[in-house]
């Protein structure tokens, strides 16, 4: 329906095209592009909204469902990953930066991971 | 047998004696431009997996078709698809007069004309594409919107200067930074303009590196690029299978010429997060690219004649091309510094200049200049959102423009 719109309101400038047609369809056309994609980031944050509610919910049942247990005890049971050389201490770096930071050391050094010991990662400010 | 008579017939029919008639000088350019070409894909790794396909092309075609020779043994006859285009002649959209007459180039040349390959190039995209960004943190879309500035630009340029409709549409689009959408819109609208504008898309893709980082230090403060983005949320797999199928509704019920292009887009980025089709996504990214980039690239060149490249025509695209890039960047560059104010600091304009498309390239200029002003500054997967939201961008560009002036 859209296309058939644009069809007939520009059929008869098609071939020779005025400088204010042109003007007018460069415009209409950003304004297009630019409409369509908001509707689509409208969308986009509606399903994401719906995802988000329903991860929050079956978060809360399942802390729920099982009693949380003392902090220090989860701490103190952390498992070493293989290979690993122990525990980084992150100081206001999320977990992926770190990830990411490691490696990329790790290639500049080229090192393997497994054979660096980071002992913390902390941004400065 | 008459010795002279056998060799004088062998040098008429040579290519080097068609040098020398009407007009053969012209191909010797085209051969010259196409080593220029193949020396920029292979030394300095412009694109090269098209550009030397492409530089190739243009040499076959410009080895074996001269306008005033004997074109029968010609790899791509330019006359077979004036033909195919001319509404007057009995060969008016006739496959079969091209598989008849036509030499291997116009046969491969089929897969273009019918929009084949870019579509097949689409579905090899979209099953290399995370969206994983884009859907985290959907303002990006905005982004990719404001980065198709230079289409319109380009195309309001290109009617200015003496293009028709048609033409500057399929010009215009070269600012979206997406050569198969620029092939796909060119082959429909303007199709003897086809070979400079590919080859003026897939040029300046090449050298985003160059073109992009000056326009981005111009338009912002050290205090902007400076800036470190917070973490996006995680995406979950359920919603990472159900975009594509939204975008594939939305898109193609609001504009349905796009529907070759998003509808092969989104069918390969399912293919790549349904998790039960591995084979197929795997075919796709892999195998089925390789293919399609060789027929694309080697049928792209072939459309460089001569006697149609050589023109003042050509340097116009390349000019207004350059400028559609800048405009582009320029776009996403403003709307990023906008929500740089808006959002109190917290986003870096930087990742507005990855809303042209070029998949990964304009992305990884945002991480490079985004770190250079801060060591510690980690733009790629903010950049990649607003990088695969000018795909979609781009694609919905060339539907309208396609939807006005088809």
């Amino acid at each position: 329906m859209f296309d058939n719109m644009l069809i007939s309101a520009a059929a008869e400038t098609a071939d020779e095209l005025s400088i204010g047609d042109a003007a007018l369809t460069a415009v209409f056309g950003y304004a297009v592009v630019f409409s369509g994609l908001v509707i689509l980031m409208i969308v986009l944050y509606c399903t994401g909204a719906i995802f988000k509610s329903k991860d929050a919910k079956a978060k809360a049942a399942a802390k729920k469902a099982a009693p949380a247990e003392p902090v220090a005890e989860t701490k103190a049971e952390l498992p070493l990953a293989p290979g690993s050389a122990g525990h980084v201490k992150l100081f206001d770096v999320p977990d992926k930066e770190a990830a990411m930071i490691m490696a990329i050391v790790a290639d500049k050094m080229q090192k393997p991971l497994n054979e660096l010991h980071f002992i913390s990662i902390k941004e400065v400010k | 047998m008459d010795i002279l008579e056998t060799l004088k017939t062998l040098w008429e029919s040579s290519g080097f004696h068609s040098f020398l008639i009407d007009g053969g000088w012209k191909n010797l350019i085209m051969i010259a431009v196409s080593c220029v070409l193949l020396y920029l894909g292979i030394k300095k790794k412009f694109e090269p997996l098209l550009l030397v396909g492409i530089a190739f092309g243009c040499l076959l075609v410009n080895l074996s078709y001269f306008t005033g020779g004997d074109t029968s043994d010609a790899l791509y006859h330019v006359n077979l698809w004036d033909n195919f285009l001319n509404h007057d002649h009995e060969d008016y959209h006739s496959y079969g007069a091209i598989m008849r007459n036509g030499g291997l180039l116009d046969i491969l040349y089929i897969g273009v004309k019918a929009g084949i390959y870019p579509s097949l190039i689409f579905l090899g995209v979209g099953a290399m594409t995370d969206f994983g960004p884009l859907i985290s943190n959907p303002k990006s879309l905005l982004l990719g919107a404001a980065a198709q500035m230079g289409v319109f630009l380009a195309f309001f340029g290109a009617v200015c200067l003496g293009f028709t409709g048609n033409e500057a549409a399929s010009i215009g689009i070269i600012g979206g930074a997406d050569g198969p959408t620029a092939i796909f819109l060119t082959t429909r609208l303007a199709p003897h303009l086809l070979g400079p504008i590919a080859i003026a898309a897939y040029s300046y893709m090449a050298l985003i590196p160059m073109i992009q980082p000056p326009l981005m230090k111009l338009l912002t403060t050290k205090k902007e690029r400076e800036v470190k983005m917070e973490q996006t949320r995680v995406v979950s797999k359920t919603e990472k299978i159900i975009f594509p199928i939204i975008v594939a509704m939305f898109v193609i019920l609001l504009l349905p010429s796009t529907a070759p292009l998003v509808g092969c887009l989104m069918l390969g980025n399912l293919w790549r997060e349904c998790g039960v089709t591995e084979r197929l996504s795997d075919t796709v990214q892999n195998a089925l690219m390789n293919i399609v980039t060789v027929f694309l690239g080697i049928s792209v060149g072939a459309t460089t004649a001569a006697d149609r490249f050589l023109s003042l025509e050509t340097i116009k695209i390349v000019v207004l091309g350059l400028t559609a890039f800048c405009f582009s960047t320029v776009g996403g560059l403003l709307v990023g510094k906008i929500m740089y104010a808006v959002t109190g600091g917290k986003i870096n304009p930087l990742i507005g200049s990855a809303g042209v498309s070029a998949v990964p390239m304009a992305a990884r200029v945002s991480q490079m200049e985004g770190q250079k002003a801060n060591p510690s500054n980690f733009l790629l997967m903010h950049a990649m959102g607003p990088n695969v939201a000018g795909v979609i961008g781009s694609a919905i560009a060339a539907g309208f423009l396609l939807a006005v002036f088809k």
